[in-house]
C-alpha cells in the first residue's frame, strides 16, 4: 500500500521541541504481528483523520512484561517493566493509549507502583473521548444494517470494567449490535490470556477459541467485533476451524471505524 | 422448667460454645500461619463491599434462582436466630416466652419466625432437589466426591430437622395454651400461621405427654443447633461467619492487577542502579530467612488468601465459569480453594501433634495438592474472581503458585520459556528484532 501514515517517535518529537498530547503503545503484537499490524495502521488512520498529536516509542518501545507477569516471571516482568518506565519517564510521558487490553491492564495497575504513573486508556476510551469532544465523527458507511457482536477482553472487561466505549463505538456505525448469551462480565475468554498465547493448551476436550466462537456464531454475525490483537487471533482461527471464514469477519473496532470511512 | 433442667442447659452452653471458640481459636492460629498483607487501607470501601456482598447478597443473585433461594435461608437463620435468644433465656431461668409482655409486637415477631420456618423447609427442598435429582453439573462435579457431596447434603438435613423442631416446639405449646382453663406454666402468647395447622396433632394426646413433647423438642432443638454449630469447623459451611471478614478484606485493586513482589523490585533495582559495586559482599543478616519467591505451600500465601480457603462454601459457581474447566482441563479454581484449606488443615494437625511446631512432613500444597498441569491451564480471564459471591480469588493462589514455578524451579513449559527468552533478547514474546519494531509503517 501506498498511503500515507504519519507516525512520529518521541524521540523526533523531542528533537523538534515538541510534546504530543498522547502516546500510542502499539505493543509486540500490534508492531510484529500480520494481523495486528493492520490495527495499529488502522487506528492510526483514525488519529491521523482527526489530527490527534501522538507518537509511538517506535524502536525505543519494549514488552510490556505481560506475558512474562502472568507465567510468574515476576523478575522478567519488573526488569521489562523498570526499562519502560525509564524510557517514558524521560520522555515526560502523561497520557498513555494502547489498542492491546493486555498492555493496557499492565501499564494502567501494574506499572504506576513502579514509578510509572500514567494516564492509560483503550483505544476504545479513547476514541470515546475523541468522539465525544467532536474531534471524530462516526459513520455507518459499508457496515450499515450488518449483525455486529462484540467479544469483551478479560482484561479490558472483567479486569478493568471497560463494557460500554467499545459498544458506544460499535452502537455509532449504525449497525445491529447483538450481545452473546455470555457477555461484559460473564463473558468468556478467549482462550489466549495468562501467557496462554504462547503455548499449547492443557490436555482437554476442547479448545477455549472454539467454545468461544460458538458463543459468537449462535448469534448469526455478520462481523464479531473485538478489541484485543489476541482474542482477534483466538476468534480468526475459531472461525477457521468453523470453516466460516467466508461468512464471518474478525474486526478490531479501530478497522470497523477506519474501514466504514474509507480511511 | 426445674432448677436441674436450668443447670443442665448452662452446663451444654458452656461446652456448645465452649468447643466452638476452641475451634475458631484453631482457625485464626491457621489463618495466621500465612503472610502478611495489608488489607486495613480504605476501611469505608471495605465496609461498603462487606454490606453489598455479604450482608446485601448482591452476587449471590447474579445466579436469580439460587440467589433467592439463599437469601431465603440466610433471612431465616438470622432471623429464627432472634428467637433463639429467648429460648436461651427461658431455658436458663425457667421461664416461659420471656417477652411475651412485648404483646403484638412479640405476636408479629413470632408469626414471622414461623412463615420464615416454613419457606426455609421450602428452600432447602429446592436445594435438595437441585443437587440430588435435577443433578446440576457444579454439583456432581468430581470436586465434590467423597465428604464434600455429603456435606452439602448433611447441612440441608440439619437445616430440615432444625425447623421441623422449631414448629412443632411451637405447635406444641400452641396446643398446651389453647387447653381450656390453661394448662402449667402455658401462658397464651405468640402468634402461629404454620405451627396451628401441626398442631392438630396432639389432639387426644393427653396434656402430660404433650407437655413432655414439647420439652423434648425444645432440648432437641437447641442441642441440634450446637451442634451446628460446632459442625461449621468441619464442613464448607463456615462462610456462614467468614463470609463478613472475607469480603472486608478482599483485594480492592482493579481485577486485571497482579501484586508486584517486593522483594522482587528490591533486587531488580540493584541490579539497573549503575552505581552498584557488582563484587561488594551482600550484607546479610542471619535473622532473615531468605525471601522465597512466589508459594509452594500454605506458608508462603498470605492470610487473606488463607481466610479465602476457609470462607469456600463450594459453590462451585467459580468452576463453572471457567474456561479451562468448561472446556475439559484439570483446572478447577474450586478444587484450589478446597486443596488450599485441605492443606491448612493438615499443616494445622502436625502443629497441634508437635507442640505448636509445624515438623516439616515432606508434602506441600504444590504438586502434592494442586498439580502444574492444573496451573499452567489457567488463563488468568478472571471469570472465577468475578463469579465468586463472597470474592474468594482462587487466581491469585494460581499466580502465586506458578511464580514458584516459575522463579524457584524454571519449571515453566518450554514454549513459555521460549517466550520469555525472547523479551529477554529482543522486548518481545516472538523472535523479532527491537530494531524492527517500527516497519509496519511502511509496510
Amino acid at each position: 500500500m501506498s498511503e500515507v501514515l504519519i507516525v512520529p517517535t518521541m524521540a523526533e518529537m523531542l528533537s523538534q521541541g515538541k510534546q504530543p498530547e498522547v502516546l500510542f503503545w502499539v505493543g509486540c503484537a500490534g508492531s510484529f504481528d500480520d494481523r495486528a499490524k493492520k490495527i495499529t495502521k488502522a487506528f492510526v488512520r483514525i488519529l491521523n483523520r482527526a489530527n490527534v498529536s501522538f507518537a509511538v516509542l517506535g524502536t525505543e518501545e519494549s514488552c510490556s512484561g505481560d506475558p512474562a507477569k502472568r507465567a510468574g516471571n515476576e523478575f522478567l516482568f519488573q526488569m521489562q517493566a523498570m526499562t519502560n518506565i525509564e524510557v517514558l519517564n524521560g520522555y515526560e510521558i502523561k497520557k498513555i493509549v494502547t489498542a492491546c487490553p493486555h498492555c493496557f491492564n499492565t501499564l494502567k495497575n501494574e506499572y504506576p507502583e513502579l514509578g510509572g504513573k500514567y494516564e492509560v486508556l483503550h483505544h476504545t476510551e479513547f476514541l470515546k473521548s475523541l468522539l465525544d469532544d467532536g474531534r471524530l465523527t462516526i459513520e455507518g458507511g459499508q457496515f450499515k444494517g450488518k449483525r455486529i457482536t462484540f467479544h469483551d477482553p478479560c482484561y479490558l472487561g472483567r479486569a478493568n470494567n471497560v463494557y460500554e466505549a467499545p459498544r458506544d463505538l460499535i452502537k455509532k456505525l449504525d449497525v445491529e449490535l447483538v450481545e452473546m448469551k455470555r457477555s461484559r462480565a460473564n463473558g468468556l475468554c478467549c482462550g489466549a490470556g495468562g501467557a496462554q498465547m504462547f503455548k499449547d493448551a492443557e490436555p482437554g476436550n476442547k479448545e477455549i477459541n472454539i467454545e468461544r466462537t460458538e458463543d459468537a456464531l449462535e448469534t448469526k454475525p455478520d462481523i464479531i467485533a473485538a478489541g484485543c490483537p489476541f482474542c482477534n487471533t483466538m476468534m480468526t482461527d475459531g472461525i477457521k476451524n468453523k470453516e466460516k471464514e467466508g461468512q464471518v469477519k474478525i474486526m478490531d473496532i479501530a478497522e470497523l471505524i477506519a474501514n466504514a470511512q474509507d480511511l | 422448667m426445674g432448677y436441674l433442667d436450668s443447670i443442665l442447659f448452662a452446663i451444654l452452653l458452656i461446652i456448645g460454645f465452649g468447643y466452638f471458640f476452641i475451634n475458631i481459636k484453631k482457625i485464626t492460629r491457621n489463618i495466621n500461619l500465612g503472610t502478611p498483607i495489608n488489607r486495613k487501607d480504605n476501611p469505608k470501601a471495605r465496609s461498603k463491599n462487606m454490606a453489598m456482598i455479604a450482608l446485601g447478597q448482591s452476587k449471590m443473585v447474579k445466579r436469580p434462582v439460587a440467589g433467592i433461594l439463599h437469601i431465603i435461608v440466610y433471612a431465616g437463620f438470622i432471623i429464627i436466630n432472634i428467637e433463639l435468644l429467648e429460648i436461651i433465656i427461658d431455658g436458663l431461668f425457667g421461664t416461659h416466652r420471656v417477652f411475651a409482655f412485648l404483646g403484638t409486637f412479640y405476636n408479629i415477631l413470632i408469626a414471622s419466625f414461623e412463615i420464615l420456618a416454613l419457606l426455609v423447609l421450602v428452600a432447602v427442598f429446592a436445594f435438595w432437589i437441585r443437587r440430588n435429582s435435577i443433578k446440576l453439573k457444579r454439583f456432581i462435579h468430581k470436586d465434590l466426591n467423597g465428604f464434600p457431596k455429603k456435606d452439602a447434603n448433611y447441612i440441608l438435613y440439619f437445616e430440615v430437622v432444625l425447623m421441623s423442631l422449631f414448629l412443632l416446639m411451637n405447635a406444641s405449646d400452641l396446643h398446651l395454651q389453647n387447653i381450656p382453663g390453661g394448662f402449667s406454666h402455658f401462658i397464651k402468647a405468640g402468634s402461629f400461621p404454620v405451627s396451628q395447622f401441626i398442631q392438630p396433632l396432639f389432639n387426644g394426646v393427653s396434656s402430660e405427654l404433650v407437655m413432655l413433647l414439647n420439652e423434648l423438642f425444645w432440648w432437641l432443638h437447641i442441642i441440634g443447633i450446637l451442634i451446628f454449630m460446632n459442625y461449621l469447623y468441619y464442613s464448607k459451611h463456615l462462610h456462614i461467619l467468614l463470609a463478613f471478614p472475607n469480603t472486608y478484606f478482599a483485594d480492592l485493586n482493579a481485577k486485571g492487577q497482579l501484586s508486584n513482589l517486593e522483594s522482587v523490585t528490591n533486587e531488580v533495582k540493584l541490579m539497573m542502579d549503575p552505581n552498584a559495586d557488582p563484587y561488594a559482599t551482600p550484607v546479610v543478616d542471619a535473622n532473615v530467612v531468605p525471601s522465597k519467591f512466589g508459594a509452594s505451600d500454605i506458608q508462603d500465601l498470605n492470610w487473606v488468601q488463607l481466610l479465602n480457603a476457609y470462607t469456600c462454601t463450594e459453590c462451585g459457581r467459580c468452576t463453572s465459569s471457567c474456561p479451562a474447566n468448561l472446556t475439559g482441563k484439570k483446572l478447577s479454581p474450586r478444587k484450589i480453594m478446597m486443596d488450599t484449606r485441605d492443606r491448612i488443615e493438615e499443616v494445622g494437625k502436625n502443629i497441634d501433634a508437635n507442640k505448636g511446631i509445624f515438623v516439616p512432613d515432606n508434602k506441600s500444597l504444590l504438586n502434592d495438592y494442586i498439580t502444574p498441569e492444573e496451573l499452567w491451564a489457567c488463563t488468568s480471564c478472571n471469570a472465577c474472581v468475578e463469579e465468586c459471591p463472597v470474592n474468594i480469588s482462587p487466581l491469585s493462589i494460581i499466580i502465586d503458585l506458578r511464580r514458584y514455578l516459575v522463579m524457584e524451579q524454571s519449571a515453566a513449559p518450554n514454549s513459555l520459556n521460549t517466550m520469555m527468552t525472547n523479551i529477554e533478547n529482543n522486548g518481545a514474546p516472538w523472535q523479532y528484532n527491537q530494531q524492527d519494531r517500527l516497519n509496519w509503517k511502511n509496510e
